[in-house]
């Protein structure tokens, strides 16, 4: 499928893997962190404009609401950017979201899309079947300017997941294992096709998670085909045309693996690695001081409605902070209608405004020297919540919510 | 183009927040970004470095986020070039894109002497010399479009001469 979406963008009738190809993007983006760098670069090219002003995306959501000084100084350079520019995505705090969860909810992906962000997750929209990857500043700043990017075009693995997925284990869980099997350089260059009967019954939630997490198995870019669900989302939300692109039947992938996943357990993985992944019950008894639902891998509102499911009427260990952080406005108030919100808050949850926040150490929710943490974010790298001496572990929403109830890591089933 | 200067060793899977944490990610000048460098893993690494070093690491170095300040800071600390036995996809085209040279080579290079053995590594060619012993490692030389790239002294000024082309 990328080597199909690659030939046709760069107007030629095949590609193989190792080409390099210069193709016209359909939207770029980039955030406060990446942006402001961009910025400076692109200032450097001396252009009054961007090559389209509709297809630049912006979105202030990693040290936003404005951390500290510093951080409002950047805010502030991409908004008067985004003015001068007439950039038309530039999301507002109060109008915006963590950028991976925003971009699919606004109809601003669609398949056969190609997408670059200054920001690794953008692999996430490889779920609604467009070529989405992460690149740096300078590319985004070079492709403000003339719409295009640089590829070297990625052999494909596919991976087959047998079987229907056990209660309680979610998309999450099927990518932590997989970064479990594969290791964090298991995909490294490489797109990842993934298919099977467990993808195929998975929600459209689920498979942004999985789609999300590829870059930690050092994919390019992790995709499933559009199919039925695909469709079913982009109805009422896209509605510029678009043409979906499907493998061939007899495609050459760099490798097959199959994954039988009828009786796989809850995953965990432990710091410092993404790849350090156990099922839940090697990780049972683990003591935590922190638990965090949210991020662009776990913070939509399948996830809160997990969360909530298990966490109804009960209340968070007094030994345990925990934080949900809705990933965009409009799951913010979906989970309020749904009633979601007032679990959360009796239950004695923080509920935060959408922000990265947490997942990356920025701010609301850093963790002091020997703290442990387990969040359904996609990275437990040392220091990455806070202290260089604080640990981070990562599951699905499922274990995170009881697992803030019981005050040490646990299997969902315990607190039901 | 040659590159002379003393070693500094890495393991594996040296990540992007290793190479340098989130919380100085509010700062862009290379050289302030450097006092940071590898702080969390090696925290007296700054003042350890010299102009002219060369960072030599394991397998998928700088994988994590597409934070640019990464190969900013190691070439604001003077870093004159990085190796590796391979890199994560996102920081190499950003080593290319901000020029910092970096080269992937498959020998083991583990058993050099951190801050004592130098090395030379020609550009060009992929080359790199053990100047204590004279042994010889080859590495894999850019492909010509990225060589383009790094000719022009980046992504931006590849782009500036297109765009220059284009009227
Ligand atoms: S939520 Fe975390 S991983 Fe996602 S974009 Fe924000 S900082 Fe990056």
């Amino acid at each position: 499928m990328v080597e199909k979406i690659l030939a046709s963008r760069a107007g030629k009738i095949k590609v193989v893997p190792g080409d390099l190809v210069n193709v016209p993007v359909d939207l770029a983006l980039g955030n406060d962190i990446t942006a402001p760098v961009a910025i400076k670069e692109f200032k450097r090219f001396g252009l009054g404009r961007v090559f389209d002003p509709e297809k630049i995306v912006l979105v202030p959501d990693h040290f936003t609401p404005n951390k500290d000084i510093a951080a409002a100084e950047q805010a502030l350079l991409l908004r008067r950017f985004a003015e001068d520019y007439e950039i038309k995505h530039y999301y507002e705090v109060g109008r915006m979201g963590i950028e991976h969860a925003l971009l699919p909810e606004q109809g601003l992906v669609r398949p056969g899309d190609v997408i670059i962000g200054a920001d690794s997750h953008t692999c996430t929209y490889g779920a609604l079947g467009a070529f989405a990857t992460g690149v740096g500043s300078t590319d985004l700043a070079a492709a403000m300017a003339i719409g295009e990017a640089w590829f070297k075009v990625p052999p494909t693995l596919r991976f087959e997941y047998k079987g229907s997925l056990p209660k309680w284990v979610s998309g999450k869980d099927l990518i932590l294992y997989t970064i479990g099997r594969i290791g964090v350089d298991g995909a490294r260059y490489r797109a990842i096709e993934f298919a099977g009967a467990a993808i195929e019954q998975l929600s459209m939630d689920g498979r942004l998670t999985m789609a999300n997490m590829a870059i930690e198995a050092g994919g390019k870019c992790g995709y499933v085909q559009p199919d039925k669900v695909t469709f079913d989302y982009l109805e009422g939300r896209v509605n510029k045309p678009y043409t979906a692109v499907y493998s061939d039947h007899d495609a050459s992938y760099e490798q097959i693996l199959g994954f039988d996943v009828s009786n796989l357990e809850p995953q965990v993985a432990f710091p410092p690695s993404p790849d350090n992944v156990r099922p839940v019950s090697e990780a049972a008894g683990i003591k935590l001081n922190q638990v965090v639902i949210g991020s662009c891998t776990n913070g939509r509102i399948e996830d809160l409605r997990t969360a909530a499911s298990v966490m109804k009427g009960k209340k968070v260990n007094p030994g345990v902070r925990l934080l949900v952080i809705p990933a965009t406005q409009q799951i913010y108030r979906q989970a309020l209608e749904e009633g979601l919100l007032t679990v959360f808050i009796d239950a004695e949850a923080a509920v935060s405004t959408p922000t990265c926040g947490p997942c990356l150490g920025g701010h609301m929710g850093i963790l002091a020297k020997g703290e442990k943490a387990l969040a359904t974010t996609n990275r437990n790298f040392i220091g990455r919540m806070g202290h260089p001496e604080s640990e981070v572990y990562l599951s699905g929403p499922a274990v995170a919510a009881a697992s803030a109830i019981a005050g040490t890591i646990v299997h969902p089933e315990e607190v039901i | 183009m040659y590159l002379k200067g003393r070693v500094w060793l890495f393991g594996d899977n040296v990540d992007t927040d290793a190479i340098i944490a989130a919380r100085y990610l509010s700062i862009v000048d290379p050289r302030e970004l450097a006092r940071h460098l590898m702080e969390d893993i090696k925290p007296d690494f700054y003042e350890k470095v010299r102009p002219g070093d060369i960072l030599v690491a394991g397998s998928n170095f700088g994988c994590g986020s597409s934070r640019e300040h990464a190969p900013l800071a190691i070439k604001g600390s003077g870093i004159s070039c990085v190796v590796a036995r391979s890199f994560a996809r996102i920081f190499y085209r950003n080593s290319i894109n901000i020029g910092l040279p970096i080269l992937e080579c498959p020998d083991d290079l583990s058993t050099l002497r951190p801050g004592e053995d130098q090395l030379q590594v020609n550009l060009d060619r992929g080359l790199i010399t053990h100047l204590q012993s004279g042994r010889e490692y080859q590495a894999a030389p850019f492909p010509p479009f990225m060589q383009e790239i790094i000719s022009c002294g980046g992504l931006v000024e590849y782009v500036k001469t297109r765009l220059a082309c284009d009227g």
